[in-house]
């Protein structure tokens, strides 16, 4: 037997419902294109803004054991140079049949509709709108993602500039989760995705009894996070109807059919690019295959949602 | 009893226990590794580690010794003016080791032949610990140092010591040939009696593209370790990429330029 990954997200065919996750890996098309060749089913960019920007300074990634930490600080081209990597991309994505999503970030409301205008030139398959970067709070202020209104609001002006379906990259770190997806979703987002990074966290060093981000906190994803992001998509799965993609600390084929059961449409792979290589694509694919078979389960669409049938 | 948690691989401290001046821009550190984290590091020949200074930055090093772990470091710019200010007793932070290395054994190397190493300025420095290896298997090493004047050079005397056939070249000739170390390289490898059977390189980019060409010409196995500017050192953020490779990674040590590699990708490195 062999059970069916496959998978329709907004219109768009996916061959398995691996993602890249943004902020991993996406910077080159050449290293995008390695990526979908190593299996992912679909590749986010990493997210671009309206300038180039040069990031935060090192340390900016840690492995701290249970996870990464990381405070990279929106490093990117700037969107200009974004759509010439976006359209070599596509060019390469394309025949291999791996949709592209661009991740885009912006500090305003105005901002973000300019960007997704520009972004929506390179016609990427999907534009997922990171309002939820936990990194560049000194800089930008309060994240949109924690705010309903104004998360609504960068929704509704990033549908107005583009007829691509976009996704909504929320935030775990409120208590609002479900009420912020719901005014998301009523501003037409097409999709969500759930969750960015956990925090902000600190690690400090004794010996120099400092902070090591050169940023002091950073965002906390990897293993140690997936409870929290699989809690997340059950909560949205459970009050929307609104495809998802399910992100945070998945690593194995058993985390990825976690999160389908949890109500994924797709699921995106960042950290465990780091803790098996970008291999990791086939080998969790594989391990997905391998479970549906010993357990008769032929398409992932059996499954989807399943721990919501006990939930009275 | 003591309970340790999993703190992955987060930046450790070790002191400075001698620094040595190599010339006028460049200085050696040797390190130990300090009490509470007195774990050696096992460290191959061309892998790199992430050095940390609080409040100044952190960047790659691959070092030169792997016992005692030596950071070989050329003055540039704000991280490495601090690193040369350190003094004995001071920490540095290390994370790593992180990348492939180059590797002896994937080319067996008979008694009569030699392999050669090219160094382009500071890429003496990563070089040293491969020579050390090679001589430990008993290999011959043919040693060519290049730098644009002799103040770039370096190391000379520690290759010599270890046994290896040195020659060095400068752009300007105040030191040794006029000539790059790729010429050098080459007018070598042209000669009837030369008895090369592999060829390994450090040094800027267009360097490596060179001795890469001469590689192939002369039917030679090649290694080649690149530079980069990087952040995260373990193949994750992206910003070391090179031709769909990830120099932190899928390198520093590669067997073609990474560019060629994304050319064909099917014979390139995984």
């Amino acid at each position: 037997m062999n059970p069916d990954l496959s998978t329709d997200f907004c219109g768009i065919h996916f061959s398995n419902p691996l993602v890249l996750a943004s902020g991993i890996l996406g910077t080159e098309a050449a290293l995008m294109e390695r990526v979908a060749r190593c299996g992912a089913g679909g590749i986010t960019s990493k997210s671009c803004g309206p300038e180039p920007r040069q990031g935060h300074p090192n340390p900016t990634v840690l492995d701290w054991g249970p996870g990464l930490i990381n405070a990279v600080g929106l490093a990117n081209p700037g969107v200009k140079m974004e759509i010439t990597i976006l359209k070599d991309t596509r060019s390469r994505l394309a025949p291999l049949g791996v949709p592209l999503v661009a991740s885009i970030f912006a500090h305003t409301v105005e901002s973000f509709a300019e960007v997704a205008a520009q972004i929506n030139t390179a016609q990427p398959d999907l534009i997922e709108v990171n309002i939820s970067c936990p990194n560049v709070a000194a800089e930008f202020g309060r994240p949109f993602a924690l705010d309903p209104s104004s998360a609504a609001e960068v929704t509704r002006v990033c549908k107005s500039v583009t007829e691509i379906p976009i996704t909504v990259k929320l935030s775990p770190n409120t208590p609002d989760l479900v009420a912020i997806a719901r005014a998301v979703a009523a501003a037409g987002a097409d999709a969500l995705t759930a969750i960015n990074t956990v925090g902000p966290g600190m690690i400090i060093d004794l010996e120099s009894g400092r902070p090591i981000l050169a940023n002091r906190v950073g965002g906390v994803s990897g293993p140690a996070i997936r409870p929290i992001a699989v809690r997340c998509v059950y909560d949205l799965a459970r009050a929307l109807d609104v495809p998802i993609i399910g992100t945070g600390g998945v690593t194995s084929g058993h985390d990825a059919l976690e999160m389908i059961m949890a109500g994924a449409t797709l699921v995106g792979i960042g950290s465990a690019v780091y803790a098996r290589g970008p291999a990791c694509f086939a080998e969790i694919r594989t391990e997905m295959i391998a479970w549906m078979n010993a357990h008769s389960v032929s398409s992932l669409d059996e499954i989807r949602g399943q721990a919501h049938a006990t939930h009275i | 009893m003591q309970h340790t948690s999993d703190r992955g691989q987060l930046p450790r401290p070790y002191r400075v226990v001698e620094i040595r001046e190599e010339n006028p821009t460049v200085r050696s550190l040797c390190l130990e590794g300090t009490a509470m984290h007195s774990i050696a590091m096992v460290l191959e020949p061309g892998q790199f580690v992430m050095a940390w200074l609080p409040g100044v930055d952190e960047k790659p090093f691959s070092p030169s010794c792997a016992k005692p772990l030596t950071l070989t470091v050329t003055r540039v710019g704000p991280f490495t003016t601090a690193m040369h200010q350190l003094s004995v007793g001071d920490t540095v932070w290390l994370r790593g080791p992180f990348g492939r290395g180059f590797s002896l054994d994937r080319q067996p190397v008979s008694s009569q032949k030699e392999i050669m190493l090219v160094g382009g300025g500071c890429g003496a420095a990563p070089l040293l610990t491969l020579a050390q290896a090679a001589r430990q298997a008993g290999q011959r090493v043919l040693v060519v140092l290049g730098a644009r004047t002799t103040d770039g050079l370096f190391f000379q005397d520690r290759y010599t010591k270890l046994g290896c056939h040195v020659l060095v070249s400068t752009d300007d000739g105040s030191a040794g040939e006029r000539a790059t170390s790729v010429q050098v390289a080459a007018s070598l490898l042209s000669r009837k009696d030369a008895a090369i059977d592999a060829l390994y390189a450090c040094g800027p980019g267009p360097m490596l593209d060179a001795v890469y060409e001469l590689a192939q010409m002369h039917n030679l196995p090649v290694q080649l370790s690149y530079e980069a500017y990087m952040r995260c050192g373990i193949g994750v953020c992206g910003s070391c990429a090179l031709g769909g490779c990830l120099v932190c990674r899928d390198g520093p040590v590669f067997q073609r330029p990474p560019d060629v590699i994304q050319r064909h990708p099917r014979t390139g490195n995984k």
